[in-house]
């Protein structure tokens, strides 16, 4: 424990999948690293006043703006002549992928050498599970309850890694606290390269999504191995698969371990296991056709 | 002395205080700063990092990161880049960032115009940043560099605005005396902080959650802090007259002629107006807020004590008050004695001749009871808010 740099004492939940993620990602980022988080239960949990988890620096302003607070950060340490200094933006889904998209769609643009991480927990958790940009389709969600004349949210996830990458950033990945190697070993690269980048970790929530606090990495890996997330790498325009289940199980068996998917009927399985399965498939083309995809530019 | 437009002589006025890193976003009229500053980069003139920034928001976000990783950061906006900042503008105060914004007042919208008011800024009075207003193109000069001074003393550590009004004073060519920068570095030293700075080796959480009981103390901190940059506003003022040999009124008001029953009270570029329009009466005086916040309770008092009749002449509008935001405070702090009166002008970029100025000290000076009025165009008649009898 002596070398986290997120350390235990915080007050996430029991099973927090994001928790998790902050205190291998602080870890593989290590001591010279700045940090700046958006609003979000990462924030609320990590910084009770007077007391505070974080061993690196780390400042908090808004929900939307961690991308240009990091800008701001890195431009002055640069100016100071500290350009090996890491600077990373942290923020939930929400924060980053719906509020914070202009700033995080600014900030890309301009290039700065920033390491953007998104800790998608499907949701607004902090504020009681709302529905965000990055909630999965039939997901049931306090804005987008099932009932009688609703299945959950009726849009798919909007893909923010690729609309990040044709900002023309050079490194991009999906990770999972499922595979904390994979995750850490991708945030190490990603500091290797020089400019922006961007980091998309998936994080199962218990509460959230209505499962047992023991089962979050469990939860996890049933999305990697049924193609529901799927990890992969972008580097220099280059798609690759990170990890291919040897054979990917029923996305039915992740949707059912989980209270937010509970209503759906047998159609809206189907719907789904289309959807999963047509991206794989579409994934796979990409990695196979050998593309550099910054040429789109 | 040179002669220079209004935005330009400010832009020149920062190379000389060195920031850092200016974080900008372009909104008419505050527009010819972040180009002139680029310019004065671009030219090798200025050593700062320019964050060409996606909006307002951003502008200032990037502020607060640079300002907390310990840099002299700084930005400029109008109206609705300002509004648009608002929420970020409490967490800068609030983590005692000396963040320096150039105001360059115009109206809010809707409708939507690009003419001068003061509603921006003074709808940011309660958020924790100084505020000074400017009467001429010079004294914005002057307060720019003042203000990086007042908001980095370690008695103070607040973010402020240099307000000026836009097109009067930004786009108005004027003569104007530049520092010499040698002399501004030895006026303003190099910003190097230890109360906030995001260094690795001295790992520090900024911005944190806090429950009701540290909220309410800190929140009375930064309430306590702002009210005690008074004295700073005043001391810098002071240096600055000494070393640079232009000084306006204490640094906190200006009192002109104030030896009258009747005192005027106004801020900003329509000061110059009421100077020369009380040049040819002898009945009234004017009494210019230059610092508003922090709002200078008792030397605001001491130069209205025995007056008969207050009038507040005020770019802004306190909906639900029928008037300004700033005669709702004068008022609060006068005797009942003194009679206070409320002139909303020069909304939108209205203009106001002397003529006015004139026909509202002869209407209202013997009147008995306040009264609220507006005036909605140059020469015209003062109008009642609806259902005043
Ligand atoms: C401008 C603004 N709007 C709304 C909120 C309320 N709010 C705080 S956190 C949050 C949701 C955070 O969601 P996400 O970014 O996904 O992080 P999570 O809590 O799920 O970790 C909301 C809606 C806010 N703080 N600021
Ligand atoms: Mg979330």
């Amino acid at each position: 424990m002596e070398d986290d740099l997120f350390a235990s004492g915080h007050r996430a939940c029991a099973g927090c999948g994001s928790a998790l993620a902050l205190r291998h990602l602080t870890k593989a980022a290590g001591k010279n690293s700045v940090f700046t988080i958006a609003t979000g239960c990462m924030e609320v949990v990590s910084t009770q006043y007077p007391t505070t988890a974080w061993g690196v620096p780390l400042i908090h302003t808004t929900f939307e703006n961690a991308a240009s607070v990091a800008a701001g950060i890195k431009e002055a340490l640069n100016q100071q002549g500290k350009e090996d200094t890491n600077v990373i933006a942290l923020a939930g889904d929400g924060g980053m992928v719906d509020i914070g998209f202009r700033a995080l769609s600014g900030s890309l643009e301009r290039g700065h050498d920033v390491l953007y991480v998104c800790y998608d927990n499907g949701a607004y958790m902090n504020t009681g599970v709302q529905k965000s940009g990055a909630t999965p389709f039939g997901a049931s969600t306090t804005t987008t309850p099932a009932g009688k004349q609703s299945h959950g949210k009726s849009e798919w996830q909007k893909n923010v890694p690729f609309i990040a990458l044709m900002h023309g950033v050079n490194y991009v990945a999906t990770a999972s606290i499922a595979d904390l190697d994979d995750f850490k070993k991708k945030v190490k690269k990603a500091l290797e390269v020089e400019g922006p980048k961007y980091i998309h970790v998936h994080c199962p929530c218990p509460i959230g999504w209505g499962f047992d606090t023991s089962e979050t990495i469990d939860q996890g890996r049933k999305a990697v191995e049924s193609g529901a997330w799927v990890l992969y790498e972008i580097e220099d325009g280059n798609f690759s698969i990170s990890y291919k289940p040897s054979e990917r199980i029923p996305v039915k068996d992740y949707l059912s371990g989980q209270k937010r998917f509970k209503h759906l009927d047998e159609d809206d399985v189907e719907t789904i296991q289309d959807h999963v399965d047509r991206n794989w498939e579409e994934l796979k083309k990409l990695e196979g056709l050998d593309l550099d995809l910054l040429k789109l530019l | 002395m040179e002669v220079k437009q209004g935005a330009q002589a400010i832009a020149h006025s920062v190379k000389k205080c060195k920031p850092d890193v200016c974080s900008m976003y372009p909104i008419t009229p505050s527009t010819e700063l972040p180009e002139e500053i680029a310019q004065l980069v671009a030219d090798g003139e200025l050593d700062a990092t320019i964050i060409r920034v996606e909006s307002e928001f951003s502008a200032i976000s990037g502020c607060v990161g640079a300002s907390a990783a310990g840099s002299r950061a700084y930005t400029a906006t109008s109206s609705q880049g300002l509004a648009l900042m608002t929420e970020v503008l409490f967490a800068a105060s609030g983590m005692r960032l000396p963040i320096v914004i150039n105001v360059v007042n115009r109206a809010l919208s809707a409708p939507i115009n690009i003419w001068n008011d003061q509603q921006d800024s003074i709808s940011q009075r309660d958020n924790g940043w100084l505020q000074i207003y400017c009467e001429s193109n010079q004294e914005a000069v002057d307060t720019t560099i003042q203000s990086f001074k007042i908001a980095e003393d370690e008695d103070v550590l607040l973010p402020i605005m240099c307000c000026t009004d836009g097109y009067i004073l930004s786009h108005t060519y004027e003569p104007v005396e530049l520092p010499d920068e040698e002399e501004v570095q030895e006026f303003l030293p190099e910003y190097d902080p230890d109360h906030a700075y995001l260094d690795p080796e001295n790992p520090m959480t900024q911005g944190p959650f806090a429950y009701p009981k540290p909220y309410a103390a800190l929140r009375k901190d930064l309430s306590d802090a702002v009210n005690g940059s008074k004295e700073i506003v005043k001391r810098v003022h002071d240096e600055f007259a000494e070393k640079f040999g232009r000084s306006y009124g204490n640094g906190l008001i200006e009192e002109y002629k104030n030896d009258k029953d009747t005192a005027l009270v106004s801020m900003g570029s329509i000061c110059g107006t009421i100077k020369s329009t009380l040049d040819n009466r002898n009945d009234a005086g004017l009494m210019r807020i230059r610092c508003y916040r922090p709002f200078p309770e008792e030397e605001i008092k001491k130069a209205l004590e025995g007056k008969d009749q207050v009038i507040v002449l005020e770019k802004n509008v306190s909906m639900g008050h029928g008037s300004g935001a700033l005669y709702n405070e004068i008022k609060s702090i006068l005797p009942r004695s003194t009679t206070v009166h409320d002139i909303v002008v020069g909304l939108g970029g209205t203009d106001i001749a002397e003529e006015d100025i004139n026909n509202m000290i002869d209407s209202l000076s013997n009147k008995e009871n306040g009264v609220k009025r507006w005036l909605l165009e140059k020469g015209g008649k003062l109008q009642k808010n609806r259902g005043e009898k």
